[in-house]
């Protein structure tokens, strides 16, 4: 092995239940490098690190890790950082009910010749380990969940910073850290870098990438893309890697079968100055009734944030919503409900399927929430509704009676989707509707996008694909970090502008 | 073309006594059955005598009554909120605490009317309820540490309650009486009526809760957020309001088997009343098929359970153990039952499941 | 000005906790001795009472302190002492063994009762509360089953000098009526109660062990992500607890010299109530037995006024004790929402 590699990972595979997490992915990482690896949703980015990290084995593939000849299994997190490899997670894995100082050395505390915790010293070397990472003036007795987020994640870099390890993987360590805290971070980094330290950045902040990073893995659907110096692969290159589409074959899309709006059209949406802490910045947002708008951005540039301020499923603490002419104060998703929006959320599993009941209960659910709780829709009228949109939506199921978690991800799909245009809303918000589903059935409901927006109803369409949004939408929104960039419309949809709007190439 | 099958209400309902989901409790009450007719041959055997209906199942389910209105709301908070309300069996002595002393001593007269002091239970089972549901739903404490509060504090305000005048002075901690003979029918018979009055209540009660529940949403609601409580919310199910009733209908019901056993007795004794009922209502709910985590639930499971534990108490009082030494058994019961249902278990069996096939696999 | 900074600082959040607990007791002892000092209640006896009394209650709570720090709970301890109580009366008075080999048994029995439930809760991943509430019928069934009868321990002399040993303390010595000068005393149960006190809290403050308790129930993902193996930490947590409580059946046994079907029953209340006004967060990971031994002194300082009072029948102990535990439950539950919100 050549000795500026300290890590190599040979045709990983992994499978879960029904997916293929990873499909013969290799990556390897140098000494003193940078190395970022990024992808969309499902890219099997979460995957490879714990593999690596030793929360999941395997099922086939090398790693080798310098310093070992043989290949390296790691079984647990105990044994990857044992040998030698730290990571500091996205959420912050550390303990808030104890010292800042305790949380730096849980497992490794100093102890007495009688197996006696050695506070003083502990505090003691907190401290300097601290002082090491930017955190001059930190009280190490105090309770870690005394302190802000920020400097919480900086005590887990500082963690895995002492255990001195070799291979340091930092997993989405920017997301709650504002531009002063990301430079110290940086900083961190970059002496780590001088040591040697191999780095290995999870981020789906482009421009961090472009700051630190000295090399890029790109990782789609379980497979790897490819490995990229930073050099060669400018911004919009990279989205189109990670989006799935070939820079060189870029062709101009015009959406054709979508109505071209005019200006006179009425307004049913108008968002000023919507945003909630932590989510979505502020932003400003007019649909015109009938409309298709299209939400884009990579994942994490706030797409879902901003359906869920609209929809009252996080309450927004700025600004205001104007709906159908009235100023809309919702706090809760009902509220949107009565007002006459609905909201298909991305994550169908945690947030969307009820697994345990049935077709026919989970598709009347929102509209009996709708109407009331002591008037209970009759028997005979939710079967009427349920027959009819089954047969409508095509939805393969023996029975209304059927459990829905028997059914396939794109039919459980169009349940939920049913379940929406059953209560006939004037406004629909879609997150990623057709995320894990047969091509069939992701044609099928883009057909239906169109139709219904025809028919009259303004439709927000969130996605990743960029394809399936130019074919139905009048209007793409862009999104970049937390923040809206950009819209495009009419003749600028077309898949390059897109690209470079997303990469932020402008 | 699919054939969709159109479901009437009946149908729907004659599909989930099919289902698996009753399985479990109709094998465990036909087990129980059986060893119960191996130990005493006159098992089934019903009789009349002194105008009544007389005879070891006929005991079961009167005797089971008050377990199975407890069953019932104790299947509520589990199905909504995935925990347990542990203070039944104490709201049961506090509000048979408060019918007995409200209607008073007296050989001649109540001193409040029976239909209030009745009512006035119930409310204070209402009044714990709410109590629990408050802190479980709106302070979001986990269900068992907040219903450990009435769990201590129910049997010691019962006591408070049933005081008597003694020398001048309220003495509490007594045992009241009532002497009036209707209250007793309550506990016991009507005139001219061979089904015990429990037997009536419990089946009206389990009719009354079932019409609720599938004659408005509330049914839906409780089952949607015991399932995924985001979901519910994202479409505009206030889980607040859902866990709250649950648990003031548990309080509501915890009142009327308090009422019921005061009447067995005539009398309010706070330590006994409900005494270990919390676990066998806990047991009914998992006998009869419902998850402990929450979620789709059975009500006719839950009753069948009850009777199910009912005659398990039976059969062991049959072989000789006695009323404080049963618990042990239930114990058992529980943890098996439980941890069968669990997750750990589930995997592990799984997994040995995988080894044994392989084995097969490799030997052929 | 610096005092006051140097205190704001110390104060954090938990700290808080046990500062009101501190001072709530400071507070009703001083009132009770304002008020009832006719009884006696300024008296050195009286507070060497209410160790003697609660003893027992003190080693309970200080393994309860312990579950509870880990994120679980146990509410079978009230039936383990009952149980203890009644096995050493039946092994000294009907089986004859001596006093050594009984205590021996009991609290071998406390160990394994403890590595089961702890088993089922770390390693079934079962709902401690479900767990422990079975053990809790399982024990006080268990109890009846060897004898529906009391049995009066009355024969087995080792114990029961023990039991009614006065050791001599040399302050706080009052003279009654005749002149003669009274040493107040305390039983052997309060010296073992305190040794296993400081035991418990050298093993939580120094041990690496007493250390993963709080990580486990501070985070137990993120314990586990930082390699500390989060079963078997739970689990010796439930075996420590099993321990303590039959010792502290041992304990309670001293002062009543007696095995009964309905001993120690709420005893498991009265131990989290302690654990809980003490400062023990019920959602895990804080905690301290410091904190802990106020509770009870709280419990036995209200036990003291109600006594006193002589008009306010005993039920009233219980029913107080459950609102204080309501209010400092409500109170968690306060500042731990506060706590999002700031954030």
């Amino acid at each position: 092995m050549d000795d500026s590699v300290i890590l190599t990972m040979k045709q990983i595979n992994m499978t879960f239940p029904g997916v293929k997490a990873l499909n013969n992915v290799d990556f390897s990482l140098k000494r003193g490098e940078i190395h970022a690896l990024m992808g969309e949703n499902g890219a099997g980015k979460s995957t490879l690190i714990k593999v690596l990290t030793g929360v999941h084995t395997m099922d086939s593939g090398e790693i080798y890790l310098q310093g070992q000849d043989t290949m390296v299994i790691n079984h647990s997190p105990k044994e990857a950082q044992e040998n030698g490899i730290s990571t500091v997670y996205q959420e912050v894995n550390l303990c808030p009910n104890i010292s800042v100082a305790e949380n730096v050395f849980v497992g490794r505390q100093p102890l007495t010749r009688f197996r006696a915790v050695k506070w003083k010293e502990m505090n003691a070397r907190a401290k300097k380990i601290l002082q090491s990472v930017g955190l001059q003036d930190l009280d190490v007795t105090k309770p870690l969940g005394d302190y802000s987020v920020a400097i919480q994640q900086m005590v887990a870099i500082a963690r895995a910073v002492d255990i001195q390890c070799k291979v340091l993987i930092l997993d989405e360590p920017t997301s709650s850290l504002d531009e002063h805290e990301v430079e110290k971070l940086f900083s961190v980094m970059r002496k780590l870098k001088e040591k040697g330290v191999g780095i290995i950045f999870v981020t789906h902040f482009l421009e961090q990438v472009y700051e630190v990073c000295d090399c890029i893995t790109v990782l789609r659907n379980g497979d790897l893309v490819g490995r990229y110096a930073i050099s060669e692969l400018p911004r919009v290159k990279l989205v189109a890697k990670m989006l799935g589409h070939d820079f060189n074959d870029l062709a101009s899309l015009r959406n054709l079968d979508a109505k071209k709006l005019n200006n006179e059209e009425s307004v049913i949406l108008k968002a000023v100055g919507l945003g909630h802490a932590g989510t979505i910045h502020p932003f400003d947002l007019t649909i015109s009734k009938g409309e298709v708008i299209g939400l884009t951005g990579l994942l994490g540039s706030g797409r879902s944030e901003l359906a869920r301020a609209l929809y009252a499923a996080d309450h927004p603490d700025k600004g205001a919503l104007h709906f159908k002419g009235i100023h809309l104060k919702a706090k809760d998703p009902i509220d949107s409900m009565k007002a006459g929006m609905g909201f298909l959320p991305e994550d169908r599993k945690e947030e969307s399927i009820i697994s345990d009941l049935s077709v026919r209960e989970n598709m009347v659910i929102a509209l009996q929430a709708k109407t009331g709780i002591f008037k209970l829709l009759p028997l005979a009228k939710q079967n009427e509704l349920a027959l009819q949109f089954i047969k409508a939506l095509n939805i393969k199921t023996p029975s209304p009676e059927t459990l829905v978690k028997q059914l396939s991800g794109g039919n459980q799909q169009k349940v939920i989707l049913g379940r929406w245009l059953i209560t006939n809303p004037d406004f629909l918000i879609l997150d990623e509707p057709t995320r894990g589903i047969d091509v069939g059935t992701k044609t099928e409901i883009q057909k239906l996008i169109i139709k219904l927006a025809q028919s009259g109803m303004t439709i927000m369409f969130i996605s990743s694909e960029i394809d399936e949004m130019l074919r139905t939408v009048n209007r793409l929104c862009v999104l970049r970090d937390g923040l809206k960039a950009g819209e495009l419309v009419n003749d600028n949809l077309d898949r390059h502008q897109v690209m470079a709007a997303i990469a932020g190439d402008q | 073309m699919q054939k969709q099958l159109i479901s009437s209400p009946l149908v729907v309902s004659l599909k989930a006594a099919t289902k698996k989901q009753l399985f479990l409790p109709i094998f465990a009450l036909c087990l129980m059955l059986l060893i119960n007719v191996l130990i005493t041959p006159s098992f089934f055997k019903i009789s009349i005598q002194n105008g009544v209906l007389y005879g070891y199942t006929i005991d079961i389910i009167n005797r089971g009554s008050e377990l199975i209105i407890l069953a019932v709301g104790m299947t509520l908070v589990v199905a909504s909120s995935g925990g347990a309300d542990i203070s039944v069996g104490a709201v049961s002595a506090l509000a048979g605490a408060v019918c007995v002393r409200l209607l008073g001593a007296s050989y001649d007269s109540y001193a409040t009317p029976m239909l209030l002091a009745i009512l006035a239970a119930l409310v204070a089972g209402l009044a714990c309820g709410s109590f629990n549901g408050f802190l479980v739903a709106k302070l979001k404490i986990q269900p068992m540490v907040a219903t450990l509060i009435l769990f201590t504090a129910g049997r010691g305000i019962a006591q408070l309650i049933s005081a008597r005048e003694i020398n001048g002075n309220m003495v509490p901690g007594q045992i009241l009486y009532v002497r009036m003979e209707s209250f007793r029918r309550i506990g016991g018979f009507f005139p001219n009526v061979v089904i015990p009055t429990p037997v009536f209540i419990a089946v009206l009660f389990v009719l009354i809760t079932y019409f609720v529940l599938t004659k408005t949403a509330i049914g839906l609601y409780i089952k949607t957020v015991g399932i995924n409580r985001k979901a519910g919310r994202l479409v505009g199910i206030n889980s607040v309001l859902v866990m709250f009733f649950c648990y003031t209908f548990c309080g509501v019901s915890s009142g009327l088997a308090g009422v019921i056993a005061s009447s067995r007795i005539y009398s309010s004794d706070a330590n006994n009343i409900g005494l270990y009922m919390e676990l066998d209502a806990i047991l009914s709910v998992a006998l009869g098929g419902n998850s402990l985590g929450g979620g789709k639930f059975s009500l006719i499971g839950s009753v069948i359970g009850a009777l199910t534990i009912q005659a398990l108490s039976t059969s062991l009082y049959a072989v000789g153990v006695t009323a404080d030494q049963i618990p042990v058994y239930k114990a058992i019961v529980v943890i098996l039952i439980v941890a069968i249902q669990s997750e750990e278990f589930k995997r592990w069996w799984s997994l040995i499941r995988l080894h044994r096939q392989a084995k097969k696999a490799v030997a052929v | 000005m610096k005092a006051t900074t140097y205190f704001k600082n110390k104060m954090s959040g938990n700290n808080f906790l046990l500062f009101v607990t501190i001072s709530m007791f400071l507070l009703m002892y001083i009132g009770g001795i304002l008020v009832y000092s006719s009884q006696g209640f300024g008296t050195m006896q009286t507070f060497l009472n209410m160790l003697i009394d609660n003893a027992g209650l003190i080693i309970a709570a200080s393994g309860m302190t312990v579950v509870l720090i880990t994120g679980g709970i146990d509410i079978s301890i009230g039936s383990v002492v009952g149980l203890v109580c009644m096995m050493l009366a039946h092994s000294m008075e009907n089986l004859g063994m001596s006093a050594s080999l009984s205590i021996a048994l009991v609290l071998l029995f406390g160990i394994a009762f403890g590595t089961l439930q702890g088993w089922l809760v770390a390693y079934l991943k079962l709902q401690p509360f479900i767990v422990t509430l079975a053990g809790m019928f399982f024990c006080r069934g268990l109890t009846a089953v060897i004898s529906v009868e009391q049995i009066a321990i009355t024969s087995n002399t080792t114990f029961l000098a023990m039991a009614h040993k006065n050791i001599k303390i040399l302050f706080g010595a009052t003279v009654n009526k005749r002149g003669i000068k009274l040493y107040p005393f305390v039983h052997p149960s309060v010296i073992i109660a305190l040794v296993a006190l400081v035991c418990v809290w050298y093993v939580c403050r120094y041990t690496k062990f007493g250390r993963s308790l709080f990580a486990v129930g501070g985070n137990e993902q993120s314990a586990l992500l930082m390699g500390i193996n989060v079963r078997k930490t739970k689990m010796l947590a439930y075996v420590l607890n099993g321990f303590l409580a039959s010792l502290a059946g041992f304990v309670f046994c001293l002062n009543t010299t007696s095995g009964f079907v309905e001993q120690a029953r709420g005893f498991e209340m009265e131990a989290i109530a302690s654990a809980v006004i003490g400062g023990t967060l019920l959602s895990g990971g804080v905690g301290t037995v410091i904190g802990t031994f106020f509770g009870v002194l709280i419990k036995a300082t209200i036990e003291t006024y109600i006594r006193c009072n002589g008009t306010l029948s005993s039920w009233w102990n219980k029913i107080v004790l459950s609102a204080l535990l309501c209010f400092f439950i409500v109170l968690q539950s306060v500042f731990a929402t506060l706590k999002e919100k700031r954030k």
